[in-house]
């Protein structure tokens, strides 16, 4: 039985001895990340909610890409996609981006538009 | 590439079977598809909460002024309890990649005892939901309802602090008990009345002048309206309901949909972590008896541990669609 993991995160710059150092390496950039998450959530910079990127807050986009930086990091380290042949990592990470970034887009977009309606149409809801 | 647990048939031969191409092995495969078929759902509920809002984008409730309460301790502390919560469930993947690379090591006892320690922290997560839950559906300030299904808050003028309705409502002796199912027909009865009558809380309402009405709208600056006094005493007459913390009709903090879609969301998450708790309680022991060092490896454990990861990834979006964004 060989144990062949790869043992660099962050695009080989950071190289880690066993694999057990290199799940605590991640746990610390996990709590970091997490960290920072909660840190602004708390303080909400002004910079950060006053100005807007593509019709959302800017803070809002820095928590999406965290997320999405935490979720790599636990499928590819915890879940060890890191060392599964590369066609099953595909398989398994592509199927759900394509298919809920298809659903986020049409319910966002459909949801905008019942917002409209009950703004300016003639249905009289928040009183 | 055995960079993880292989379960022998090392034999490659195109037609006979036995073929692995993606190099993993069956069971894992399928807690694969699993995976991906649960994160849909997961996917498909996130969404339908993102379509929610986004319709009510101007009068959906702030998860921060929601969420303030940490066990033991009063105060108001905005998202620390949750981001305690995250970070539990963090280590207990840790623990379960531990568990699963002592597995591969056919380390026996490190294999029980990071078991254990994964099993400690589902427990504490599942019972601080529950917190969670019961500190949810119980409330703390209590709001009025209009007749237009829209929640009235409390504000002290003064301090800029939210009031509870026990801060100024007035006690004005009534006769309105509730209605139990051996006082009248026996198929109406009503669940348990609020501490207050609307007449009461209007009654408080006037005679304090400190105390303003907050609305559901979301202002400019990302804060709830806060009425004027002359605004709070139009707007006191449309109330026609009080209600004090949440169910699945209505809630004090703001949207319906809120309080639904936090019960449907986080109660799904919850029984995935039970269920991965229990899982895990059999594999522990399972570990115990020697049933994987008599297989001679520990995929089973590998299996159980991505859907733990799996849980935790899941937990990653919840905290960052329900309590952050």
């Amino acid at each position: 039985m060989s144990h062949e993991h790869k043992l660099a995160i962050f695009r080989g710059t950071v190289k880690f001895k066993s694999n057990t150092q290199k799940i605590w390496g991640v746990l610390i950039f996990l709590s970091i990340v997490t960290t920072i998450e909660v840190a602004l959530g708390i303080i909400k910079p002004q910079v950060l909610v006053a100005n807007t990127f593509i019709g959302m807050k800017i803070l809002n986009w820095i928590f999406i890409i965290l997320t999405l930086v935490k979720a790599y990091y636990i499928a590819w380290d915890f879940m060890h996609l890191r060392d599964e042949k590369s066609s099953l990592r595909r398989a398994i990470v592509w199927t759900p981006i394509f298919l809920v970034s298809y659903l986020i887009f049409i319910l966002l977009f459909e949801a905008d538009y019942i917002y409209n309606v009950f703004k300016d149409g003639f249905i009289q809801w928040n009183f | 590439m055995d960079s993880t647990i292989t379960t022998g048939a090392e034999e490659e031969n195109v037609w006979g079977g036995g073929n692995r191409p993606l190099g993993a092995s069956y069971g894992k495969l399928m807690m694969w598809f699993f995976i991906v078929s649960d994160a849909l759902t997961f996917s498909g509920f996130l969404a339908s909460y993102g379509f929610s809002r986004f319709k009510f984008i101007e009068t959906w409730p702030i998860a921060d002024q929601v969420f303030t309460h940490v066990p033991f301790i009063h105060g108001n502390f905005p998202m620390y309890y949750v981001a305690f919560m995250t970070f539990i469930l963090i280590m207990s993947s840790v623990t379960m990649v531990l568990a699963v690379d002592a597995g591969h090591k056919m380390m026996k006892n490190k294999a029980i005892l990071y078991m254990f320690l994964t099993i400690i922290g589902g427990a504490i997560f599942v019972g601080s939901q529950a917190w969670e839950w019961a500190t949810f559906i119980k409330g703390d300030y209590g709001a009025l309802e209009t007749k237009g299904g829209r929640i009235l808050q409390f504000v002290k003028a003064d301090t800029g602090e939210r009031a509870a309705l026990a801060d100024f409502a007035k006690e004005i002796p009534s006769e309105r008990v509730t209605l139990e199912r051996n006082d009248a027909l026996w198929y109406s009865s009503e669940s348990s009345l609020p501490s207050y009558t609307v007449n009461e809380v209007a009654e408080g309402f006037l005679a304090d002048p400190n105390i303003l009405i907050r609305t559901e709208t979301i202002t400019a600056e990302g804060e709830k309206t806060l009425l004027t006094r002359e605004e709070s005493l139009t707007k006191i007459k449309d109330a026609k309901l009080v209600v004090e913390g949440a169910n699945l009709i209505r809630n004090e903090y703001g949207s319906r949909l809120f309080a639904d879609f936090f019960f449907f969301i986080t109660g799904f998450h919850g029984f995935h972590v039970f269920s991965g708790v229990v899982i895990n309680i059999i594999i522990f022991f399972n570990i115990i008896l020697g049933t994987y060092e008599r297989r001679g490896h520990y995929e089973m454990v590998e299996k159980v541990g991505l859907y733990w990861h799996f849980v935790d990834l899941v937990w990653v979006f919840v905290f960052t669609f329900f309590y952050l964004v």
